[in-house]
C-alpha cells in the first residue's frame, strides 16, 4: 500500500515492540512497558493487540481476527481489512488455517498448534487493579511475588457468595511465579491457556503493557485446595450445531424475545455444521 | 557500621543507635536487647524518641549510626537494615508482628474479619479455604471476638474490637517478637483494661517477646518485665520494671513516676 | 546445721530525692543478715527505720548502693544486687517470694486467677492451678462466691488475704512477708501464722515484718534489729 510501511508501523517501532515481546516471553506473565503508538483507532478498540500483530506479521502469514469469538462482527472485520490493506497478508476465518490469530475476549475452540501465535487484546493488564489502586504497590507485589491479596479476594467471594464471583478475566498464575490477567476471556477458556502449544501474546495499548505466555507454560487459575477451579458454561447445547462443550452466546432471535444459544466461536460452529452436526434450532439455510 | 551481633540467646540487639531528623536528635546512642518471652516497655513523653526507636528496631526506619541485628527461629543472625527487602517483609509476615496504635492502619477495612485474620496465612501459601476459615475463627475466639462475626466487615466493629482484630491478625502466624505502639491509646478505660489483660495472657501463653512503646506508666507496670525510660532521644534509665518505677534513680524518672495520676 | 538460704552482706542504700533538690536520705548502712532454711527472722525496729526498705532490697525491688544479696537459687548463690533483670525474674519465679503490704492486682482478673497465675507461669495445667488457688483462698476464709470476682471491690482484709494466697501458693523456698497480718482479724491472722509454720516445716526461709507481737512470737525464731540512721526530725 502506497505511503505506509508494511503492516502500518515503522520498522523502529516494530523493533521496540519486538524487544518488549522478547522480554515478555523471557519472563512469562510479567508486564513489560512499551511505547504505545498512536493508531488509527482510539484506545479501547484493540490498539495493543493491533500493535503486537503488526510487529510480528510477515508476508507469508495468514491472519484470523475474531471479536467475542466471531469473525463477522464489525471490529473483527475492520481489523482484518486493516491488515489486508497495510500488509497484504492472506486472511482467513478458519482457525486451523491461520498462523496469527488476533482475538478480543475469547480463545478459539479448536486447539492451537505450535506453529501458531495468538494475540489477545487487553483492556487492563494489572490483575490486582481492583484490589490495590496504587501501581507502585502492585509493582512491588509482583516483584516480590506477594499475592496474598488476590487470595483474600477469593476467600471473600467464598465467604460472601459460596463461590468465586469472577466470571471473566479470571486471574491465573503463570509458570508458578507471576499473577496474570488473561484478558476478559470467560473463565471457561482459562484451561485452554495451560500448556498451550502456541505462543500467547497480550497487548494493552492504553495501559502500554505487553506480556506473554511461551508455548507449553503452566497457567493455573487461582483456587483453593478444597474448592478447585472448574470451567462454567451455560448448560445448553448450541442451537445451530448441537455442540455441548463449546462456549455459548445467548441470542435474541426475534421480536417476540425468543432466545437461542449458539456457539460463540463462529468458525467452530460452521465447521461442525459442515460436518453434518445439527442443532435443535437450526435456522433455514438463508440465501448468503 | 554493619554489625551482626546479637546478645547470646536474644532475639534482637541494637547497639549505638543514632538518628537525626534535620537538626533534631531523635535517637542518641541507644542500646537495647530483647530476649524470647519477655516484655520490654519503652516509656517516655512525646518527643522522647520512643516511637522512633520502635521504628528503627523493626526496620521501618534506618538509623544514621549503629546497628540492629536479629536472630531468627533457625538461629541465623542478620542485620535488620542491610537484609534484602523481601527478607524483611517476609520476617514481618511470619516471625515478627507489629501492632499499631490505630488498628485501621493495619487492617483491610473492606475485607471481612476472617479475611483479615487469614491474610497472613494465605500470604504464606495456605490454600485450603476450610482450614483458613477454621484457623481465623479460632483466633477470633482467642481475642474474645464472637466467631460468628467472622464474615462481618471491620467497619461494623468498635474501637476495642478493631484493636483485638489487629492483634488476631498479627498473632495468627505465631510470631516470636511483636512490636506494639501504644496498643491501648485512644481506647475507653474499661476497654483498655480488657485489652491489657488479653495482651498479658496471650504473651504469657504463647511465649511472645514484646517491645511495647507507651507513654502510660501504668501500662508498663502491668505488662512489662523490663523498662527503658527515654528522654530527648537518650535512654536515661533501664532495668527491672518494678525496680525502676519504685526506686527511680534518675531525676527525670522520678518526675515521670510522681506525675502519674492515681485513681 | 541447715543451709543458708539468704545472706545479705554490707548493704548500703541512700534515697536521693531529686524533686526535693537532691535531698539525700541514708536508710541502710552496712546491713548484714543471714537466714537459714526453715528459719523465720523477724525484722524489728521503730517505724521508718528501714525495715520495708531492707525487705524490698532483698527482693530486688529497691537497688542498693553497695553490698551483696546472695540467694540460694538452684543450688547456687545468686547475687540479686548485681544480677541482670532476667535473672532476678527467674529467681523470683522459682525461689524468692514476696508478699507486700497491699495487693496490687491487674484490673478485671478474678481473685482465683490472680493466685493461680503463679503456678501457670511455671507451666502448670490451668485447671489444676485454679483448683489449688481456690483451696488456698478457702483456707484464708475467702468465700467461693468471691473467687471469680476481681479483688478491686474487696475489703482491705480480703484483698490482703488474696495477696497472701498469691504469696504462699508457689511454695517458694524463701519468703519475704511485709506485715502479713496487718489488716486481718484474729482468726485469719491465726490461719496465716499456721501457714507460716507449715512453710517453715517445709524448710522455707522466711524474713518477716510483724507488727502483731503475738504472731511474731509464734512464728519468729529470732529478731533482727534495724536501727534508723537518722533520728526522726
Amino acid at each position: 500500500m502506497e505511503g505506509y510501511n508494511f503492516a502500518y508501523l515503522d520498522e523502529q517501532t516494530k523493533r521496540m515492540i519486538r524487544r518488549a515481546i522478547l522480554k515478555a516471553v523471557a519472563v512469562p506473565g510479567h508486564q513489560v512497558p512499551f511505547g504505545s503508538r498512536e493508531m488509527p483507532l482510539p484506545y479501547g478498540w484493540g490498539t495493543g493487540g493491533i500493535q503486537v500483530t503488526a510487529s510480528i506479521l510477515g508476508a507469508d502469514d495468514t491472519l484470523k481476527v475474531i471479536d467475542q469469538g466471531a469473525d463477522d462482527t464489525t471490529n473483527a472485520v475492520s481489523i482484518r481489512r486493516f491488515f489486508a490493506r497495510t500488509a497484504g497478508v492472506r486472511t482467513t476465518t478458519h482457525t486451523a488455517e491461520a498462523t496469527v490469530i488476533q482475538t478480543r475476549h475469547r480463545v478459539p475452540e479448536t486447539p492451537l498448534r505450535q506453529d501458531q501465535i495468538i494475540v489477545y487484546q487487553v483492556p487492563q493488564p494489572e490483575p490486582l487493579s481492583r484490589l490495590e489502586p496504587s501501581r507502585v504497590q502492585t509493582r512491588i507485589m509482583h516483584a516480590l511475588g506477594e499475592y496474598g491479596l488476590m487470595h483474600v479476594k477469593l476467600y471473600e467471594d467464598f465467604a460472601r457468595y459460596g463461590q468465586v464471583s469472577i466470571s471473566y478475566d479470571y486471574p491465573v498464575m503463570v509458570n508458578g511465579r507471576h499473577l496474570m490477567a488473561p484478558s476478559p476471556i470467560p473463565a471457561f477458556d482459562n484451561p485452554k491457556l495451560d500448556r498451550m502449544p502456541a505462543l500467547q501474546l497480550f497487548g494493552a495499548g492504553r495501559e502500554k503493557r505487553i506480556y506473554a505466555v511461551p508455548p507449553f507454560t503452566s497457567v493455573r487459575s487461582l483456587d483453593f485446595d478444597d474448592h478447585p477451579f472448574h470451567a462454567i458454561r451455560a448448560p445448553h447445547a448450541c442451537g445451530l450445531c448441537g455442540a455441548t462443550d463449546s462456549y455459548l452466546d445467548e441470542v435474541v432471535a426475534d421480536d417476540r424475545g425468543r432466545r437461542l444459544f449458539v456457539c460463540s466461536d463462529t468458525d467452530h460452529c460452521a465447521m461442525r455444521r459442515e460436518a453434518g452436526h445439527v442443532g435443535a434450532d437450526s435456522l433455514p439455510e438463508a440465501a448468503e | 557500621m554493619i554489625a551482626e551481633v546479637v546478645a547470646p540467646g536474644a532475639l534482637l540487639s541494637a547497639r549505638s543507635l543514632a538518628l537525626h531528623f534535620g537538626r533534631i536528635a531523635a535517637l542518641r546512642d541507644v542500646d537495647m536487647d530483647i530476649w524470647p518471652g519477655e516484655v520490654l516497655a519503652i516509656v517516655g513523653e512525646s518527643g522522647s524518641g520512643k516511637t522512633t526507636l520502635l521504628n528503627v528496631l523493626s526496620g521501618t526506619l534506618s538509623p544514621d549510626c549503629g546497628s540492629v541485628a536479629c536472630r531468627n527461629a533457625g538461629g541465623v543472625v542478620a542485620n535488620v537494615h542491610s537484609m534484602p527487602a523481601p527478607a524483611l517483609r517476609a520476617l514481618h509476615r511470619s516471625e515478627w508482628g507489629f501492632v499499631q496504635q490505630d488498628p485501621r492502619r493495619n487492617l483491610r477495612m473492606n475485607v471481612s474479619a476472617g479475611g483479615n485474620v487469614g491474610e497472613r496465612l494465605m500470604a504464606q501459601g495456605a490454600r485450603h479455604y476450610g482450614n483458613i476459615r477454621a484457623e481465623a475463627a479460632r483466633w477470633l475466639e482467642t481475642v474474645e471476638i464472637d466467631p460468628s462475626r467472622i464474615d462481618d466487615l471491620p467497619r461494623t466493629f468498635s474501637g476495642g474490637m478493631l484493636q483485638r482484630l489487629q492483634i488476631a491478625r498479627t498473632l495468627v502466624t505465631r510470631p516470636s517478637l511483636v512490636f506494639m505502639d501504644e496498643p491501648t491509646g485512644g481506647l475507653d478505660v474499661s476497654v483498655q483494661a480488657r485489652l491489657l489483660d488479653l495482651i498479658r495472657s496471650l504473651v504469657a501463653r504463647l511465649h511472645i517477646a514484646v517491645v511495647l512503646v507507651t507513654h502510660d506508666i501504668a501500662v508498663a507496670r502491668l505488662l512489662a518485665d523490663r523498662i527503658i525510660v527515654m528522654q530527648d532521644g537518650s535512654v536515661i534509665e533501664t532495668g527491672l520494671t518494678d525496680r525502676v518505677l519504685d526506686d527511680a534513680h534518675h531525676p527525670y524518672t522520678q518526675l515521670l513516676v510522681s506525675s502519674v495520676l492515681t485513681a | 546445721m541447715s543451709t543458708v538460704a539468704l545472706r545479705a552482706e554490707a548493704l548500703c542504700k541512700d534515697f536521693v530525692l531529686h524533686l526535693q533538690g537532691g535531698l539525700r536520705i541514708p536508710v541502710l548502712s552496712e546491713i548484714g543478715l543471714s537466714v537459714h532454711a526453715g528459719e523465720c527472722v523477724a525484722l524489728a525496729g521503730p517505724s521508718g527505720a528501714g525495715k520495708s526498705t531492707l525487705m524490698r532490697s532483698l527482693y530486688g525491688n529497691y537497688r542498693t548502693d553497695a553490698g551483696r544479696i546472695l540467694v540460694r537459687h538452684r543450688d547456687e548463690m545468686v547475687d540479686i544486687a548485681a544480677a541482670d533483670p532476667r535473672t532476678v525474674i527467674a529467681v523470683r519465679r522459682e525461689t524468692l517470694g514476696y508478699v507486700s503490704q497491699f495487693l496490687r492486682a491487674v484490673p478485671r482478673v478474678a481473685a482465683r486467677d490472680v493466685v493461680a497465675e503463679v503456678l501457670i507461669a511455671r507451666s502448670a495445667a490451668e485447671s489444676e492451678a485454679r483448683g489449688r488457688a481456690s483451696e488456698l483462698l478457702l483456707r484464708l476464709n475467702i468465700p467461693p462466691r468471691l473467687h471469680g470476682l476481681p479483688p478491686a471491690t474487696f475489703s482491705g482484709g480480703e484483698q490482703q488475704r488474696v495477696n497472701l494466697a498469691r504469696g504462699f501458693i508457689g511454695g517458694h523456698p524463701i519468703l519475704l512477708l511485709d506485715e502479713p497480718t496487718a489488716s486481718l482479724d484474729t482468726a485469719n491472722a491465726s490461719v496465716v501464722a499456721e501457714m507460716i509454720l507449715e512453710a517453715k516445716a517445709r524448710s522455707t526461709a522466711i524474713v518477716g515484718i510483724f507488727h502483731d507481737l503475738d504472731i511474731r512470737d509464734r512464728v519468729a525464731d529470732r529478731l533482727f534489729h534495724v536501727s534508723p540512721i537518722q533520728e526522726a526530725a
